[in-house]
């Protein structure tokens, strides 16, 4: 029942051209709202009715999302109840996981990421994807883990791959401490060091969205600053899809937030609530919503 | 903005080659699966022949039909039994040690040790037991292969004691200890039992393993074509792979013929034992786990 | 000492258990040590009358009273060679199969498969290799082989179905188990997320094996390999049903050959006085090659958990 409404409510956002669309939202009254630092209202990525399972378990259901270009979303949420999950089944990445599998869709460009004859290898080239734990490879230096992506594609030119590794480097705000050093092992880094590298390593591909997997939750305060100093200038060019459990974090830095939710025990995680960051920070329209952005729970 | 769909350049090179490794990869598993199908089904298509009653109560003839290996199952099942007995308490009780007091430089040692035997080959340990017991008693025997089959033993039921005995988490223990209850009982009486499942496919597994040795038994038991001597410690004797040896080696087709019986049973014998190994295994697991 | 901390405290009987332990530790240690004074013991004579010369002669001729240790260890190290040769692709390649691509069932149906091919008696290889696989090679194998290759020293002359050539591939065959296994639980430690961070770039599922599983492993796999050479060297009933024993430094390998283990366990029955001390001297030279060889596999291994584990710095 509520399901179905929500599907009328975003086609008909969808039509009407609104930014935002509001899936389980109790109340619809609240189109018309500013508009924020939003910049654009193209959407990159569409997910339509998502559900998620591993074998017989259903860990997600229903999730529908509208991602702007350009834009930075929080997913924010209790532990365990699907975030992770959600981003993965973006890129497919779930699907090295035995007996993971996906219902619903996945726009991404017009294109829908589930379609049959689509490579999930194409898929990943553009919608990049940075995890928990750092994870540059050990037998490779900072200079060639950048690069790591980019010679997959072949040949280029040292002058041009130079370039590259500066470039992201900068952009990952990791450039000034690893100049002088960038023929040494990419585990030679401190933790916030090899996760800067790590998203240098992803801009490397040049993707149009970037997910992160909770990606300063093991990291020093020092650090966290920097890679959110770093997503700042991202948006510029890039989409951020960011999962967090930092509400400080997600307030500072996104353009909208969504809130997944698991009711009662053993039901699949849902997305609760999605909406610009401002409204869910301050004026959310579901109890659960609010009580977590307030930490009374999670 | 570039599509998910088709290949664009380089992408149908690297894709191609992804299909190549995974076929060679695929071919690396059937690699596997070959030679074992063709030697099991050959073994059994030549050794078949060969079941009669003869073979299992007569004993082997280097003229005429063949006969049988009755000798050679008696010997297989003293000499691995003998090795058993004396293999399996010392190979456990050095897992015991290693896994509950090796914690230390000694233990240390003691496990470099293990793990380096398994890897001395077999003829050498049978030169060991050669050197130790045939040339100080003056002869071959029984006692002399067991013990050289025990030694080949001991290693792998020490290190697999050891890792199973480690599997065993420290709650159970503690619940023990704190009950009371001294270490050494503990040991015996809670730990022990618990991992038996895993210590026992140990066991299994190092007698599948030695079941089939034949080098260091040319050191030791020399073989015989008659009745093995009644005296395990002095006279020689004879086993179900030796005899393999010896009788595969022979000119006479029907000779050959009873060694390739011999194979089908001894293959029957040692895989029936891994088997058996995995099942008890699988079937309990290490509880607590 | 360290070891006596932990008998120390405590009841009595707990100071005996633990002791009584420990005598069973050390009786690991005996072992060993009895090994090599065996070994050393039985091979005075032989040592004592050829001196280090032996170990240079590939002249082996009991008759006329010349032992020369050479032509058995050369054919040791080829025939372990070879065998590596064609058992390490092969077994590294089903270790990824196990772990990048077999799905579970198959998986454990595979690995039980490659258990029992180790379990397989070792002269039930021989004799299979002999009146099997040998035939085989010579109708099916050699003649288009020879007529690639034929005019290459390596693959001249006429194949006899017992040669080098035959005891290489079963002894291939033989150590695939112990690279497989040992390869299959290296790849299984590569963590998950150098393989999704690979993926994650737009790697395929081969890029990802190459570039980053492949890598971070290379140390473990090259213990795998190493302890399967070591496992062929000292490999003896195959070889001596197979190889032809025919002491010699062989170029071709569908010649006759015999290796240190096919030597001893051919030669054993029969020898006595100085022969007997030869061949044990040739144990003596065996045991040595396959403890450096082992050593090195377990060092070489040992160093794969020290590989950075590719997260926060400690």
């Amino acid at each position: 029942m509520t399901m179905k409404r929500t599907e009328e409510t975003m086609r008909e956002e969808g039509r009407s051209g609104d930014r935002e669309h509001r899936p389980n939202t109790r109340t619809t009254e609240v189109a018309g709202r500013s508009s924020g630092g939003v910049k654009s209202a193209e959407p990159v990525v569409t997910v339509e009715n998502l559900s998620m399972y591993y074998g017989s378990f259903k860990a997600l259901q229903d999730v529908n999302m509208r991602i702007d270009r350009n834009s930075v979303t929080a997913l924010i949420g209790p532990s365990g109840c699907g975030k992770s999950t959600f981003i993965r089944s973006i890129n497919r990445m779930h699907e090295i996981v035995p007996k993971a599998r996906v219902e619903g869709k996945v726009i991404l460009d017009g294109e829908d990421v589930y379609a049959p004859d689509v490579d999930p290898v194409r898929v990943r080239r553009k919608v990049g994807m940075v995890f928990q734990k750092p994870n540059p490879f050990p037998t490779m230096s900072i200079y060639d883990n950048v690069l790591a992506g980019i010679k997959l594609g072949g040949k280029r030119k040292k002058g041009e791959l130079d370039e590259v590794v500066e470039r992201t480097l900068r952009q990952a705000a990791l450039w000034d401490e690893v100049k002088d050093k960038l023929k040494q092992g990419g585990t030679s880094l401190s933790g916030g060091q090899q996760q800067r590298l790590c998203i240098a390593r992803t801009l490397a591909i040049e993707p149009e969205v970037i997910l992160m997997d909770e990606p300063a939750s093991a990291l020093d305060p020092v650090s966290t600053q920097k890679i959110e100093d770093a997503m700042e200038d991202l948006k510029e060019r890039y989409t951020v899809v960011i999962v967090t459990h930092n509400m400080q974090q997600a307030a500072r830095i996104s353009d909208y937030t969504g809130f997944f939710f698991i009711e009662n025990m053993g039901d699949p995680g849902r997305l609760w609530e999605f909406d610009e960051t401002s409204k869910m920070f301050s004026n959310p329209n579901r109890k659960e919503t609010e009580d977590y952005v307030t930490g009374r729970f999670g | 903005m570039s599509s998910i769909h088709g290949n664009p350049s380089g992408y149908g090179r690297r894709k191609l080659m992804d299909r190549v490794m995974t076929t060679l990869a695929y071919l690396c598993a059937a690699a596997a699966i070959i030679p074992l199908t063709w030697i099991i089904v050959y073994v059994v298509i030549k050794g078949l022949g060969a079941w009669d009653a003869e073979f299992f109560t007569g004993l082997p003839q280097l003229f005429g039909d063949g006969g049988g290996v009755r000798n050679g199952i008696v010997g297989t099942l003293v000499i691995v039994g003998l090795a058993t007995l004396m293999g399996v308490p010392i190979g456990v009780m050095a897992g015991i040690y290693l896994a509950e007091y090796g914690n230390n430089r000694f233990g240390t040692v003691v496990r470099f040790l293990a793990d380096t035997m398994t890897g001395i080959p077999s003829i050498v340990v049978g030169i060991f037991a050669f050197g130790l017991i045939v040339v100080n008693t003056g002869g071959f025997s029984a006692f002399a292969g067991s013990v050289a089959l025990a030694l080949l033993m001991i290693p792998v039921i020490t290190r697999t004691t050891e890792e199973i005995i480690r599997l065993v988490p420290d709650s159970i223990r503690e619940a023990s200890l704190g009950l009371g209850v001294s270490r050494w009982k503990t040991i015996l009486r809670v730990v022990v039992p618990t991992a038996l499942s895993g210590i026992v496919t140990g066991v299994l597994l190092a007698v599948a393993r030695v079941a089939g040795e034949t080098a260091p038994l040319i050191l030791t038991i020399l073989g015989t074509n008659f009745p093995i001597s009644a005296n395990i410690f002095d006279g020689p004797s004879t086993t179900l792979s030796l005899q393999i040896y010896q009788l595969g080696a022979q000119p006479s087709p029907e000779v050959v013929e009873v060694a390739w019986g011999a194979a089908m049973l001894l293959v029957l014998i040692v895989l029936g034992t891994s088997i058996l190994a995995r099942v008890i295994f699988r079937g309990q697991s290490v509880r607590g786990r | 000492m360290g070891f006596f901390k932990g008998l120390r405290r405590g009841h009595t009987t707990d100071t005996v258990f633990a002791g009584v332990a420990l005598l069973f530790g050390l009786f690991i240690v005996l072992i060993m040590g009895g090994i090599i004074y065996q070994l050393w013991l039985q091979s005075s004579v032989a040592r004592q009358e050829f001196g280090w010369g032996v170990l240079t002669s590939s002249e082996y001729n009991p008759g006329a009273e010349e032992y020369g240790a050479l032509s058995f260890i050369y054919g040791t190290l080829v025939t372990a060679a070879l065998a590596i040769l064609i058992a390490g692709p092969i077994g590294v390649g089903i270790a990824a199969y196990l772990v990048e691509i077999a799905p579970e069932r198959v998986n454990r149906v595979l690995g039980f498969i490659v258990e029992l091919l180790a379990a397989v008696p070792s002269i039930v290889y021989g004799l299979w290799g002999f009146f099997a696989l040998a035939p085989f090679l010579r109708d099916y194998v050699v003649p288009p082989l020879q007529g690639v290759l034929g005019w290459t020293p390596l693959f001249s002359g006429t194949f006899f179905g017992a040669t080098v050539f035959t005891a290489s591939i079963v002894l291939a065959i033989m150590i695939l188990p112990t690279v497989a296994a040992v390869s299959r639980d290296v790849l299984r430690a590569v963590p998950r997320d150098q393989r999704e961070g690979m993926l994650a770039l737009g790697a395929t599922r081969w890029e990802t094996f190459q570039r980053a599983v492949l890598p971070y492993a290379m140390n473990g796999v090259l213990g795998a390999v190493i302890l399967g050479l070591g496992r062929a060297a000292g490999e003896t009933m195959a070889v001596t049903f197979i190889i032809g024993n025919k002491p010699e430094l062989f170029t071709s390998l569908f010649a006759q050959g015999a290796t240190l283990a096919s030597q001893i366990a051919g030669q054993f029955p029969e020898a006595g006085g100085v022969t007997l001390s030869f061949l044990i001297l040739l144990g003596l030279i065996l045991f040595v090659i396959t403890i450096l060889i082992n050593i090195c596999a377990r060092l070489v291994v040992r160093l794969v958990s020290r590989v950075p584990k590719g997260g926060v710095r400690a």
